[in-house]
């Protein structure tokens, strides 16, 4: 599983960090910053994180 | 003959159920009819980058439909779903199993899912239709983009967050902006007086102009062209120049198909907390047209006019709809109650204002963290809001995106 997110469309709502926290996190400088190929066994929750993001700069490819 | 699920309404709600019960292993046929033309898209930009955004200033429906933010992402699975766009769903006969079309098509179900979502309210005075705008479909934010020029007089009818957007983006395209707002400030029911004044003043100096406790009365045409809309005259006498007019007056749901079968549609469709529409386990009901109790905070089933709604009640509703089309598999347990969290957001100018719970019946409000004093939009102020003496939400506006997640969690500890 791919995981990509448009930095340039991405508008720090963070719904996708309550959705999968071991994919999502915030760093220090409040930067989004993500897991690009996260084990298939969060597959559920990367999906439902893109599901809700607002802005839809969520990607995931098989 | 193949087992088929109809889901009426092609926006983001139906886009949700149609992922949703593939997910859950829905194999059988399924076909979403919607009256827009156009596949699902997001709404939340038409407010914004679509209406001032430069490089989408000259884009099509078409082409914006999958411009950034707009586009919907939509799941694999639902590559085999039928979509039947631009095409009205006029009746329902539920004891039958069947929907009838605008085009005169009579469509047979097993189940049935409702994500007709709302059209917006009109003001009750006719004429000037073409100066004349509400936001909610891609056709009406190209529409209006087309008359937000330069140094055009808008005048935006509606101070809630819609109202408050549109004024931002039409103060950046240049026009002068005037606000019409029966409360004496904008935003007031969801945010409470010293937040909603805040926010006022922060539109006033970008230049927006409120007309609070007002409403409108009349519309005249230019004294040149009576045809032409000139002047918004409000129940004061006050006139206002005005060559766009903007009804940001709120919603109604679309349920008028749905009549004749003896459901409660005095406010939207009434649910229970399975999303089941009056008890049937073959209809379902998703999205902002669906009023169902939320055990987090009472049995009152309400309608929820957010974002994230169709996506959670979207879940809930295709897994109640598989459980009632396969009998074999209801000895299953009773699932756990639903009780999403509500959460909202709107941006306007460069703020950011981000909700979560249920603001809008607070006996107390109290300001958290930070303050309204100058600064506040870079600093960020939390607003926590409760009810009997327990935070049942919380605002922040302004502040870091981390500020906002704290805020979040601490919410969903204590719901």
């Amino acid at each position: 599983m791919k995981v990509t997110v448009d930095t340039g469309v991405c508008a720090d709502h963070g719904q996708c960090i309550f959705s999968a926290p071991k994919v999502f996190q915030f760093d220090d400088d409040g930067r989004l910053v993500w897991e690009p190929a996260p084990d298939e066994s969060l597959r559920a929750s990367v999906e439902e994180a893109a599901d809700v993001c607002p802005v839809q700069a969520i990607r995931v490819d098989d | 003959m193949t087992p088929r699920i109809v889901i009426v309404g092609g926006s983001l709600g139906g886009l949700r159920a149609a992922e949703q019960l593939r997910v859950h292993g829905w194999s059988g046929e399924l076909t979403v009819v919607g009256a827009e033309a156009h596949l699902p898209y997001n709404r939340p930009p038409l407010s914004k980058n679509v209406l001032v955004a430069p490089d989408a200033s000259a884009l099509s429906a078409t082409e914006l439909v999958n411009y950034p933010g707009v586009a919907l992402r939509r799941r694999a699975h639902v590559e085999d779903v039928s979509w039947v766009t631009g095409t009205e769903v006029t009746g329902a006969v539920l004891a039958d199993r069947v929907v009838h079309t605008a085009d005169g098509r009579t469509l047979a179900y097993d189940g049935l899912v409702v994500a007709t979502g709302l059209r917006p309210r009109r003001l009750p005075i006719d004429g000037f239709g073409s100066q004349r705008h509400v936001l909610r479909t891609l056709d009406d934010a190209i529409a209006l983009r087309e008359q937000l020029t330069t140094g055009a007089s808008v005048v935006v009818v509606g101070g809630g967050f819609i109202g408050c957007e549109v004024a931002a983006s039409a103060r950046r395209a240049g026009c002068r902006v005037s606000v019409v707002e029966p409360f004496v400030a904008p935003m007031l029911r969801p945010l409470g007086s010293e937040l909603a004044r805040t926010l006022q003043t922060f539109h006033e100096e970008q230049g927006v102009v409120f007309e609070l406790g007002r409403s409108v009365s009349a519309l005249i045409g230019r004294p040149s062209d009576l045809e032409t809309l000139g002047t918004v005259i409000l129940d004061d006498g006050t006139e206002l120049e005005a060559d766009v007019l903007v009804e940001a007056v709120g919603s109604r749901p679309n349920v008028e198909w749905l009549d004749g079968n003896g459901l409660d549609l005095s406010d939207g469709v009434l649910c229970d907390n399975l999303m089941r529409v009056e008890g049937r386990g073959e209809v379902v009901a998703v999205g902002d047209v669906a009023r169902f109790p939320n055990p987090r905070f009472d049995s009152t089933p309400r309608r929820v006019e957010h974002w994230c709604v169709p996506a959670d009640t979207a879940q809930r509703a295709a897994t109640t709809l598989l459980r009632g089309l396969s009998p074999a598999d209801s000895g299953a347990e009773a699932p756990a109650p639903f009780a999403p969290l509500p959460a909202f957001w709107s941006d306007q100018f460069d703020v950011r204002i981000q909700g979560f719970g249920r603001t809008d019946h607070a006996d107390r409000i109290e300001v958290l963290e930070g303050g309204f004093a100058p600064g506040w939009a870079s600093d960020g102020v939390v607003v926590g809001y409760f009810r009997e003496s327990t935070m049942t939400g919380v605002v922040i506006a302004g502040g870091t995106p981390a500020q906002r997640l704290r805020h979040k969690a601490l919410l969903e500890a204590v719901g």
